[in-house]
């Protein structure tokens, strides 16, 4: 099965996988795709290649989309019925985006977007980009604009952050922590029991007093605006959980990689996320036939001959292992869709290069 | 540091094996939780706490960091008594802040890989020191917060005890003279552009310069330009099906190669020390192949 049927229902597809499997360039692919297949695609990137950016046509970070020029797409062979959209991520002006929208009334938000926790938080710190790719996938969803959504999840230290980003906020700013540290904070200390008491002592003598100030302004200016935030934290998990939202592993048959996706599998479901299959790249495909000497010496003399059996015994020896692991890849996912992508000649990093891909992640025999 | 799926944990237990080789001690740290270098060297996962040091080969000795254990670490050695951490441990409000606050993850890893590089170990108060630490960092972006963690929480903490011991971590990694930064990459340009836009940010975020860049799978130069002619006109005349794809293998592979040395003369123009490690065809990484590299990368020691 190929991702035109694998997708056909699909409103918002997440593509997961480890660093280094073709994650951000599969997105890609795929997006050209459903866009040549009549979709109005939007993917949403972050840190995409530059050239691929470029070819494109897209290399500015922002927070909009911006569509891919139908002339560039025809420019690289390829006929578009739909469209195609591109967004690359700048998690810092989301955050101050969301701010901007949830802060009750202009003092609010001005007190959270000056204040110096929340500058260093949402601008130098892992950890903020995961959370504004889901961010900006629900607004998007929201906005209805596109058929479909593509995101190429953030690289990240474990391939799943994304998607406890938005409880991980919540729990942040969340009003227990909150009531902490709303001054004057000592009443609520009382509410929390002796412990947090010792705790608060023990903190402050740790951290250090100007720390403690700040932060119980960054939770103060950001108190109102909790609500808000735990609704659309609640309103994400549910679209990830939603039917038409539809989870694809990429992978590479290298067994690192397979593990790593074989793992994702098991955290999906121990979220109740269903996956709806895999996208392995980099297959060596080869038909692993013997090398015949004779003809080989005659055509190409003995000692080119000789070199390039050689190579050939070496490419047939990860050809075999990427066959080897196709098939234990097919045991753990039990009848859920594999499509593979052979290893190329070339790098993908511009429009006729993804056509070359979607050869292999679409079906060729044209619409039914 | 490096790009994802360049082969980073290989590159670091390489490093490794050729500094134990050379009669340092040397600690290796994951910080990704996954054993990669354990798995590689010992072909899989040593029973016992990942979190505590343990030895792999003479002189070699590994230990996962976390940034959970290393808080209950770090105070256990701060608070003056049992009763004051058991508290602390089990406050809520505590735990939210730091499983909450973003950045405390990375600044507790940061910690813990300075504590294990201390003359007098002040978190674990185990004896000795090693000559080298040797970490096997997250994907670049990730590997860049992780440096730059202690500098803003020591600006965020103006005075106090975390400003002091951030302020101490932040120098340490900011010194060239115990911190070197080696970027892992391969010769394609995703993770070429990638190492040159790390060369930047490392410079104007840290102040630190490149030590070295490793270039993993580098493509043999099986074939030359008049290889590729006579291969390109086997191509066009009709063989069997088995010549043929030999053939076809052959000329992939010099235009792999081709490509290659493109992307390592890139690398080349930014003027920072390059070892290169060949292509292993191995279907999957084992101790020889990693000997085999550690050899290779001995002299950029």
């Amino acid at each position: 099965m190929k991702l035109d049927t694998l997708l056909a229902d699909t409103r918002v597809c997440v593509c997961a996988g480890s660093g280094g499997v073709g994650k951000t360039t599969t997105a890609a692919a795929i997006a050209l795709g459903m866009a040549v297949a009549g979709r109005k695609v939007v993917v949403v990137t972050i840190d995409p290649a530059r050239r691929l950016a470029e070819s494109l046509g897209v290399p500015e970070l922002g927070n909009q989309p911006l569509r891919v020029d139908p002339a560039r797409l025809e420019a690289g062979g390829v006929e578009a019925e739909g469209e195609l959209w591109a967004l690359m991520l700048d998690p810092k002006r989301t955050f101050d985006d969301v701010v901007a929208s949830n802060a009750p009334d202009e003092k609010t938000r001005d007190a959270v977007l000056g204040n110096r926790i929340y500058r260093e938080l949402s601008s130098a710190v892992a950890g903020s980009q995961e959370y504004m790719a889901m961010e900006r996938l629900y607004a998007l969803h929201e906005g209805g604009e596109f058929d479909l959504l593509i995101l190429d999840t953030p690289p990240s230290r474990n391939a799943l952050d994304f998607l406890d980003a938005p409880d991980r906020l919540l729990r942040f700013i969340d009003s227990r922590s909150l009531q902490v540290f709303l001054a004057p904070a000592r009443a609520g200390l009382r509410v929390l029991g002796a412990g947090a008491g010792i705790a608060m002592s023990v903190l402050e003598r740790i951290t250090g007093i100007d720390l403690l100030r700040d932060l119980s302004e960054f939770f103060a200016s950001f108190g109102p605006m909790v609500e808000g935030f735990r609704e659309r934290a609640s309103a994400v998990n549910e679209l990830l959980r939603a039917s038409n939202t539809s989870f694809l592993l990429v992978t590479t048959p290298r067994a690192g990689s397979l593990e790593e996706a074989v793992s994702l599998r098991d955290q999906l479901q121990e979220r109740g996320i269903d996956f709806r299959g895999a996208i392995v790249n980099r297959v060596h495909a080869l038909d692993g036939l013997e090398p015949p000497m004779d003809e080989l010496e005659a055509l190409l003399g003995a000692d080119l001959a000789g070199r390039a059996a050689e190579n050939h015994r070496d490419y047939k020896a990860l050809a075999l292992r990427d066959r080897a692991s196709l098939e234990s890849l097919e045991e753990e996912l039990d009848g859920r869709a594999i499509v593979t992508v052979p290893f190329m000649d070339d790098e993908v990093h511009d429009i006729p290069g993804l056509a070359r891909m979607n050869l292999h992640l679409f079906d060729q025999t044209g619409p039914a | 540091m490096g790009k994802g799926g360049t082969g980073k944990s290989t590159v670091a237990a390489a490093l490794g094996l050729a500094a134990a080789r050379k009669g340092k001690r040397v600690l290796l740290c994951e910080v990704a939780g996954q054993q990669r270098v354990q798995r590689e060297l010992c072909g899989g996962v040593l029973p016992g706490d990942p979190y505590e040091e343990a030895e792999l080969a003479p002189g070699l000795s590994a230990v996962s960091v976390d940034p959970e254990s290393a808080l209950e670490e770090y105070l256990r050695s701060q608070l003056p008594s049992r009763a004051l951490f058991e508290i602390l441990n089990r406050s809520r409000v505590f735990q939210y802040l730091v499983a909450a606050a973003p950045g405390s993850r990375e600044l507790l890893t940061i910690g813990k890989i300075w504590e294990t590089a201390q003359m007098d170990r002040p978190w674990n108060g185990a004896e000795g020191r090693y000559d080298l630490v040797v970490v096997d960092a997250p994907a670049t972006g990730h590997g860049l917060a992780l440096l730059a963690s202690a500098r803003t929480f020591k600006e965020i903490a103006r005075v106090g005890r975390i400003q002091r011991q951030a302020g101490k971590i932040d120098a340490f990694v900011r010194d060239p003279s115990t911190t070197g930064v080696v970027a892992v990459a391969l010769p394609e340009e995703m993770p070429v552009t990638e190492t040159l836009e790390m060369r930047s940010a490392l410079k104007e975020r840290i102040g630190l310069a490149l030590s070295l860049i490793v270039v993993n799978g580098v493509y043999p130069a099986r074939f030359d330009s008049a290889d590729r002619e006579r291969l390109e006109s086997a191509a066009g005349q009709e063989t069997s099906p088995e010549a043929a794809e030999v053939v076809r293998a052959a000329i992939s592979e010099h235009g792999r190669a081709e490509a290659q040395r493109a992307q390592l003369d890139r690398l080349e123009d930014a003027g920072t020390g390059l070892a290169l490690l060949p292509h292993v065809f191995a279907p999957e990484m084992g101790r020889q192949d990693i000997e085999a590299l550690s050899k290779q990368l001995e002299g950029a020691l």
